[in-house]
Order: structure tokens, then C-alpha cells, then sequence
């Protein structure tokens, strides 16, 4: 299910003195399978820009074509089995947890979809484990007896428990500690791995983001900065800084390790390449 | 975002209103309240209308701002023109089975409805012109002299000041849970009544274990400031009467007077 999106343009409140332009001329494509790390600082858009691939917000002007379907055409029942496909998972999902037990919460998703009791459970099941939760154990606990991370972990499987083709998570790890953003992260990725859906990531983390992603979507100002391979993007690092973002870390390590060393490539945003980049340059400075 | 919510909405601009002490527009929204149920012919609603049109043009708020309310209370008009058409006894002037129309009914239907819309306006534009901190600064200084109740004085202005604060953080907190909902499939605006109901409960219950937790965060942050009610608390920011001010109380009278003084006009009547 590709999703292009085509001049994109979102205006909250107007005509109101509170108006202000969120989105501005939005566009790009999103392949199949296609592991997406969404950056900007805090007020770029990028929560709005979310927020339109299943319909949640109208656009003031431009649209977004899901499959080759104008998503902004469809009727409420058409928009709302859409919202199945596209699932989102937004900041402290933790926050729209409401049945009585952990089973009816991530069921809930599923119910709507219309498909058998059987099948409901097995999806459940499916999904706690994926988000390394013990059926037998959680099923039958009311979600608000949890502690953060195990709530955050159930409102996550909740939504992925619908199997959707495209799966957007905004801040997934935010609030959380670093074994349990290490833990939502990971499963994450190994479902994009077991799975290959497409999966759009946003997040502040630079390291995540060069990490996870095949392809980083810088957003400033309501406005594509840049839309390319994590690579790519983190060669630009003063313009990423202007916009208040970096590169991750570890880049700014070979930075600061090319001033000793000139022959080291610092074109690296992976802990494991910078490992293997610096046993390189050391092996043969040593030999 | 809060498109369909004027009241408790504050339109920041700077005009002649915006900067009047709180309690001088409390003061003229009471005066006004009352003399809309003094006035009771033509001329007593036209000179409502003038101070009603002109305290919009000085606001500087634009006109669908200020009706914005009306559509909360468009529901109780209704009933009250229908209940006044209905109800009223007089010179029958159409009657179908048991309901009839009345002359009277409908002359007091018309001027029930005129008096709810300058009503909502007039009001609102105290909530439109007014910070919800000045608001209840304002109110404060009121309750302090009321018997009986000036001890609260404090408590009840901190709570009103509180609940003002947290409308619009809790609505936003509803429309958030509505869009997570409805990312997992759920519709809220079809099936039947029941269906309805049962969608609700996915956005309250939510809403209010997020509403109990703000309220234990908000105690916990007024208790790590040493806040222990009003006794001997000071304020930053006195409230003093300016020139304007006191160009407003004038106004406020002169007002008064002629809405008064429009009783002794000659009335006139729509039907002869």
C-alpha cells in the first residue's frame, strides 16, 4: 500500500487569531515496506502530517493517495475500515486504554474489523507476545493496574493487533526508561522484520532514526527539509542543526576522531559501523 | 480546534475594553443583565441594541465571534418563543385543536428572544474581552464582599480559576482520545443511540483517569509551593482604578439611565 502524498497543505484555526499554518506544500511518496524515520523539532508538522495518512484531519488544500485511492474522497464507513490499514500509534498511547481487561483493549481494534471471535483471540494473543507480554498472565488484568511501560506496551499491541499495512508510531519511547525503549523499539523492528510492512517512525532520537530507518523525513516549518537515506541526511549536519536537530552521536565521535586520525571515514551514524570503521583505522595505524 | 466554544474563550486584542479593570466589566455585565429585564418597549431594545453594537465595534471582536455562543442556547430559545406563543391568553389571532396563538404571545415570544440573544451576547463579551486570571481576579474582589460567602473568597476563585485553566487542556485531551479511538476503528458518528452511548465510554473513561491524575499533579505542584489557601496571601499584580476606568463607570451610568428612562417612552405596539 503506497502512500503519496500530493501538496499537502493543513491550516489550524482559520480565520482565527489563533491561526496558524501547520503544513506547507507537503509532498512525497512512501514505498511498500518501507521503514520511514520521521524527524523535526518540536512544532514542524509532523504530528499533523500523521495525522492526514489515515484521515484523522481534513487538509486545507492537497490530498493523500493510499494505494492510488484519494483518501479524502471516501465515505465515513470506507474512511473508518482505512484507519484499519494505516494504524497509528500516537504519543502516550498509554492514555486511550479504557476496558475492563488488558484482552478487551487490544481486542478492541480487531472487533472492528469484523472478523471472528477465534481470530480475535489469536491476534490478541499474537500481539502481547510481539510486545513481550504473557497472554495467560495479562489477559485478564485491568490495564490501569499496569505500570507505565507494560500500559504503554498493551496500547501499542492494541493497534497492531489490527495487522495494519502501514503502521506510524509517533514517539513510541517517549517518557520511557532505557531498558523499556530499548524493548519497544526492538520489537518494533522485528516486526517490520517478521512482517515487512511499512512503518513510519517519528521521533527526536537521532540514533534511533539512523538506526531503524531506510529513510529519514526531515520536516522544519511545516516543510520537507530533506526526504533521503539516513546517510544522506546526516551529511548535512549543520543544516540539521539550524533546524534544531543533529546527527546522531556517534557521528559527532568520528568527527572528533578524524581530527587525529584523517584517513577515517566520519561518515557514520551506526555504533556497529563506527566500531568497525575505528578497528579498521587503529589495526592499521598498530600493524 | 474549539470552533463550536466561545464561552470561556478569550479574544486577545487590545482595544478600549480589553484593557478595563475586570471589575469594572463585571460590573457592567451585571448592570446589564438587569436592565434587560427593566426595559420593556421598542425603544428600550433599540437602545440595548445601540450599546450592545457599539461595545462590539469598540472591542474590536469580530461579530461571528460574538454570536458563537448563541448556538450552545439556540435550543432554549426555541422553547421559550414556543412555550410564550403557545401559552400566552389573549387576542386569539390562530388556533388549531387545543393550541392557539395569541397577539400577546406573540409579542412576548419576540421580546423573550431578543432580550436571551442580547442576554448571551452581552455576557460573552465579558468572557470574549477578559483573561480567565483577570476573570476571576475580578470575581475575587466581589465575593470578598459578600457575607457569608467572603471567607471562601479565595478557595472559590482559585477553583473557578483552576476549572477555567483546564477546559481547554482537557478538551484537547478529548479530541486526542477521540482521533486514538477512531485510529483503531472506532466510528462515533453512526449507528443508533445505544451505540452511541456505548462509544462514549471510550472517550470518558479515558478522559477522567487522565482528569484524576492532572488534579493529583496540579495538588502535588501547589503543595511543593508551600500554598496553604488565602489566608495572608498577597498579589502581584493590585488591581487600580485608571482614568479609563472610571470613564466606564460614567458610561455605565449614563447607560443606565437611558435604558430606565426608556420605560416612560410611549410605547409602541405591532398590532393595533
Amino acid at each position: 500500500m503506497p502512500i503519496e502524498v500530493k501538496d499537502l497543505s493543513h491550516i489550524y484555526a482559520k480565520g482565527s487569531p489563533f491561526e496558524y499554518q501547520a503544513l506547507d506544500n507537503v509532498n512525497f511518496t512512501i514505498e511498500d515496506g518501507e521503514f520511514i524515520g520521521l524527524i523535526g523539532h518540536t512544532g514542524s508538522g509532523k504530528s499533523t502530517l500523521i495525522q492526514h495518512l489515515n484521515g484523522l484531519l481534513n487538509p486545507s488544500s492537497g490530498t493523500v493517495y493510499v494505494n492510488g485511492e484519494d483518501i479524502f474522497e471516501n465515505s465515513k464507513e470506507e474512511l473508518a475500515k482505512l484507519r484499519l490499514k494505516v494504524g497509528i500509534v500516537f504519543q502516550y498511547p498509554e492514555q486511550q486504554l479504557f476496558e475492563e481487561t488488558v484482552f478487551k483493549d487490544v481486542a478492541f481494534g480487531p472487533k472492528n474489523l469484523g472478523i471472528s471471535d477465534e481470530e480475535i483471540e489469536e491476534r490478541v494473543k499474537e500481539s502481547l507476545e510481539a510486545v513481550g507480554l504473557n497472554y495467560e498472565e495479562f489477559k485478564d488484568k485491568s490495564p490501569f493496574e499496569l505500570s507505565g511501560g507494560q500500559m504503554r506496551r498493551v496500547a501499542i499491541a492494541g493497534v497492531i493487533a489490527m495487522r495494519p499495512e502501514v503502521l506510524v508510531l509517533d514517539e513510541p519511547t517517549a517518557g520511557l526508561d532505557p531498558a523499556g525503549r530499548d524493548e519497544v523499539l526492538k520489537l518494533i523492528e522485528d516486526l517490520h522484520k517478521k512482517r515487512n510492512n511499512t512503518i513510519i517512525l517519528v521521533t527526536h532520537n537521532m540514533d534511533d532514526a539512523g538506526k531503524l530507518a531506510d529513510k529519514l523525513l526531515v520536516m522544519d516549518h511545516g516543510k520537507i527539509k530533506f526526504f533521503d537515506t539516513p546517510e544522506n541526511v546526516f551529511d548535512h549536519v549543520e543544516e540539521l542543526e539550524q533546524i534544531g536537530l543533529a546527527a546522531p552521536q556517534v557521528t559527532y565521535l568520528m568527527k572528533k576522531l578524524k581530527e587525529k586520525f584523517p584517513d577515517i571515514n566520519d561518515k557514520v551514524y551506526r555504533i556497529e559501523d563506527a566500531r568497525d570503521e575505528i578497528k579498521r583505522v587503529l589495526g592499521e595505524s598498530h600493524v | 480546534m474549539f470552533e463550536n466554544m466561545t464561552i470561556g474563550q478569550y479574544y486577545p486584542t487590545s482595544s478600549f475594553i480589553h484593557n478595563l479593570d475586570p471589575r469594572i466589566k463585571i460590573l457592567f455585565t451585571f448592570v446589564y443583565i438587569i436592565l434587560l429585564f427593566v426595559i420593556d418597549n421598542i425603544w428600550g431594545y433599540l437602545a440595548a441594541f445601540i450599546v450592545l453594537v457599539t461595545l462590539l465595534i469598540v472591542s474590536k471582536i469580530p461579530f461571528r465571534y460574538a454570536i458563537k455562543g448563541l448556538k450552545a442556547i439556540i435550543f432554549i430559545i426555541l422553547i421559550t418563543v414556543a412555550l410564550n406563543m403557545f401559552m400566552t391568553p389573549g387576542d386569539v389571532v390562530w388556533h388549531w385543536s387545543f393550541m392557539q396563538i395569541t397577539k400577546q404571545g406573540i409579542q412576548i415570544a419576540v421580546m423573550m428572544a431578543v432580550r436571551l440573544v442580547f442576554l448571551v451576547i452581552g455576557t460573552s463579551l465579558l468572557t470574549l474581552t477578559t483573561s480567565p486570571i483577570d476573570l476571576t481576579d475580578g470575581l475575587e474582589f466581589y465575593l470578598r464582599h459578600i457575607p457569608f460567602v467572603k471567607k471562601y473568597a479565595h478557595e472559590l476563585s482559585m477553583m473557578m480559576s483552576i476549572a477555567l485553566r483546564f477546559i481547554p487542556t482537557l478538551m484537547d485531551e478529548t479530541h486526542k482520545i477521540i482521533k486514538a479511538q477512531k485510529a483503531r476503528g472506532a466510528q462515533f458518528d453512526t449507528g443508533n443511540l445505544i451505540d452511541r452511548a456505548k462509544a462514549m465510554v471510550m472517550i470518558l473513561v479515558p478522559l477522567f483517569v487522565s482528569a484524576f491524575r492532572r488534579a493529583d499533579e496540579l495538588a502535588t505542584a501547589m503543595e511543593a509551593r508551600c500554598y496553604r489557601g488565602g489566608v495572608g496571601r498577597t498579589k502581584m499584580k493590585q488591581m487600580v482604578l485608571k482614568r479609563n476606568d472610571h470613564i466606564a463607570i460614567a458610561l455605565i451610568v449614563v447607560m443606565s439611565v437611558v435604558l430606565i428612562g426608556t420605560r416612560f417612552l410611549p410605547p409602541i405596539s405591532f398590532f393595533k
